[in-house]
């Protein structure tokens, strides 16, 4: 699982244009959303994306991102159970 | 009796340079319009990592604006200053982009990203956002710069009292090509405002 | 003093008819342009849209015209204006405005063969332009969803500035696989035919549209004076609306201010009701902080779908056959009361004197634009 969270790490800063962060500034149960990386809703959108185009994962409800999403590890154990890719 | 209006700065981004007021005041060696934009940015000091998920018309117009707006803007009250922008291109360089992501069924990932920038509009928002403008603000298309609209339409606003000041600019950009111009408009300054003037800042 | 500005002419292209009194029938019935579309150049999956028939809008078309190569857009647009555009009413003191958010979009799909250049809004302008004998340069807004609003403020504060005299302004957007992925990828299409300010709503039914009007300062069957408006951002975010419904709270404020009105002489409001979950709570926030609670309010979107650059102007059009005819229509697919502060949702058509009304509307970009309109007797 852990090159998962290093590559999700990888692909959410290139995905979301987060400039002045690297992977190391990530840490694996940082909040993504509201404090630590601040990311938004339309952030959220796009990660529903890269679930889809990278790990064939498909969101019936768009309302589960909100769990998935918390932080690095929330959401490789989630990729890492149901990826089809 | 309407008052006189007055252009109280100017600046212009193109061809990798950028100039305020007539002064040249960065550049850099030629190179694509994202690693130009990126050197301004970390050279005006911009801080405002929000940058980074503009797409190149918002970020041409967000470092025009930056650059007029940066003295004149105080953050702790509200800045009556109405954004009234243009161009010819409208969104359409984002526009193919967003097209491209859709056009293979076989590879049919929309980017809500890319998407909202589909509107040239949104370079109106991303300044509200960043000055805490809440003012009036609109974006026309024209065939080419306009600028008997601009002052027209500009002086209206200042007279009518919807506003305070008026940010106006011409963003254009359309596949690494682009001309940003823009100046601000207020009832006291030293270059009266009027076509003719507007013109020679639009040339300098 | 500045002169009086009326809306003389009307005119509106949707699926619920080619002219304004077909609309108005349809409206009554309680019929809706939106319908299931399975067509899968246009979504992958089914979706609800309200949608112009391709045959109907040639078979109308081609009794103006069998010249020349338009899009379907450029005739929608221009069976628009047609009935209302006469020579004697253009001169060089004769605004044309266009209102649109992605004009002929449809030119950048591989398919079609058209050069990129096709897709310019400069172009569309001048083809319809061209069509009438318009003298002045085409006035293009391209502001998201307040476009079609705009477009009458813009009208308004440029004839009463003297800069023109009057001005035709059209407005169009079409349903395309482009604007369909787009609002997809956000989430917020519908499944279902949208119900503005409903509990259980779930996002726009997209649509398409165009609408027409003359804005003048001759009174000679003027329908409505444009008495006030006010086009204010959020300043919050690109695609979310203020939480408090900032910059629509302004835009009404300063409509108000100009017209010299309170929101107790307010009689309907046409709403801008996408069926967002923010959008229409943002609004019920927003006419609760003005007092505008009680004031009858309907979407015309359960109609008509969402028709971005068009729907400010279409809904505008509608809204003053409502007040001419004293008559309020009930907001379309609305059922369970979805918002947290109480607004008064039309559930019936009803019969009420309507003397001022007020148009709003919201869009991506944190914009909006409230117009008030009083009809004249």
């Amino acid at each position: 699982m852990e090159a998962l969270k290093q590559e999700l790490k990888g692909k959410i800063i290139e995905v979301l244009n987060l400039e002045d962060i690297s992977v190391a500034d990530i840490n694996d149960n940082d909040p993504l959303f509201g404090e630590g990386l601040g990311l938004d809703s339309i952030d959220a959108l796009e990660l529903i994306v890269l679930l889809d185009k990278d790990y064939g994962i498909k969101l019936t409800d768009p309302k589960e991102g909100k769990n998935i999403f918390q932080s690095i590890d929330t959401m490789a154990a989630f990729i890492e159970a149901n990826r089809t890719k | 009796m309407e008052n006189k209006t007055y252009i109280q700065s100017f600046c212009s981004i193109q061809n990798n340079s950028i100039r305020l007021n007539g002064e040249a005041v960065f550049s850099t060696e030629d190179s694509d319009f994202s690693d130009f934009s990126k050197k301004a940015y970390q050279h005006f000091e911009i801080g405002y990592p929000k940058f980074f998920k503009m797409d190149n018309l918002s970020k041409l117009a967000f470092l025009g604006s930056e650059l007029l707006l940066k003295k004149v803007v105080e953050s702790d009250k509200e800045n009556d200053i109405a954004l009234l922008f243009a161009n010819k291109s409208s969104s359409l360089d984002t526009d193919l982009k967003y097209q491209n992501s859709i056009s293979d069924s076989e590879n049919y990932f929309p980017s809500p990203a890319v998407f909202v920038y589909t509107l040239p509009n949104i370079c109106l928002g991303e300044i509200a956002i960043k000055n805490q403008l809440k003012s009036e603000n609109s974006f026309f298309i024209f065939d080419a710069f306009n600028p008997e609209f601009l002052l027209q339409y500009a002086n209206v606003l200042l007279n009518t009292k919807k506003a305070a000041k008026v940010l106006c600019g011409w963003v254009e950009y359309f596949n690494e090509e682009y001309k940003a111009f823009l100046y601000l408009v207020a009832d006291e300054g030293t270059i009266e405002h009027d076509k003719n003037n507007i013109e020679i800042a639009f040339n300098k | 003093m500045f002169k009086k500005v009326y809306i003389s002419d009307t005119n509106c292209i949707t699926p619920l008819g080619f002219d304004v009194a077909s609309n108005i029938a349809n409206i009554e019935k309680g019929n809706t342009g939106i319908q299931k579309h399975e067509n899968t150049n246009l979504m992958p999956i089914p979706f609800y849209g309200a949608v112009i028939n391709n045959t109907d809008l040639e078979a109308a078309f081609s009794k103006i015209t069998t010249d020349g190569n338009f899009t379907k857009l450029e005739k929608m647009m221009i069976l628009a204006l047609y009935p209302m555009v006469d020579s004697s009413k253009i001169s060089k003191k004769t605004a044309f405005i266009l209102s649109t958010t992605k004009g002929n979009i449809t030119a950048l799909e591989k398919q079609n063969g058209k050069s990129i250049d096709k897709a310019q809004l400069s172009d569309l302008a001048k083809t319809v332009a061209d069509f009438f004998g318009f003298q002045t340069e085409p006035i293009i807004i391209s502001n998201a969803c307040v476009s079609g609003v705009l477009a009458i403020a813009i009208a308004k504060r440029m004839i009463q500035a003297e800069v023109y005299e009057n001005a035709f302004v059209v407005a169009g957007d079409l349903v395309s696989e482009f604007v369909l992925s787009g609002f997809n990828s956000f989430q917020a299409m519908s499944d279902a035919p949208c119900k503005p300010y409903s509990a259980n709503r779930t996002g726009v039914s997209l649509g398409e549209a165009a609408a027409a009007i003359l804005v003048t300062t001759d009174a000679t069957n003027a329908k409505v004076e444009v008495v006030g408006d006010g086009a204010i951002n959020d300043a919050n975010h690109i695609s979310g609306p203020s939480r408090t419904g900032e910059g629509l709270y302004r835009s009404i404020q300063s409509a108000f201010l100009e017209s010299a009105i309170s929101a107790d002489q307010i009689d309907y409001i046409s709403a801008h009701g996408t069926a967002t979950p923010f959008n229409d709570e943002m609004e019920a926030i927003a006419f609760n902080r003005l007092g505008l609670e009680g004031v009858p309010v309907n979407s015309l979107k359960g109609y008509y779908g969402h028709t971005l650059g068009a729907s400010g102007l279409l809904e505008t059009v509608i809204g003053i056959e409502s007040v001419a005819q004293n008559r309020l229509f009930q907001s379309f697919g609305f059922d369970e009361m979805g918002v947290s502060q109480s607004i008064n949702v039309i559930q019936e058509n009803e019969t009420k004197k309507c003397d001022y009304f007020l148009k709003t509307a919201s869009g991506f970009g944190g914009c909006n634009t409230a117009v008030v309109f009083k009809k004249v007797s």
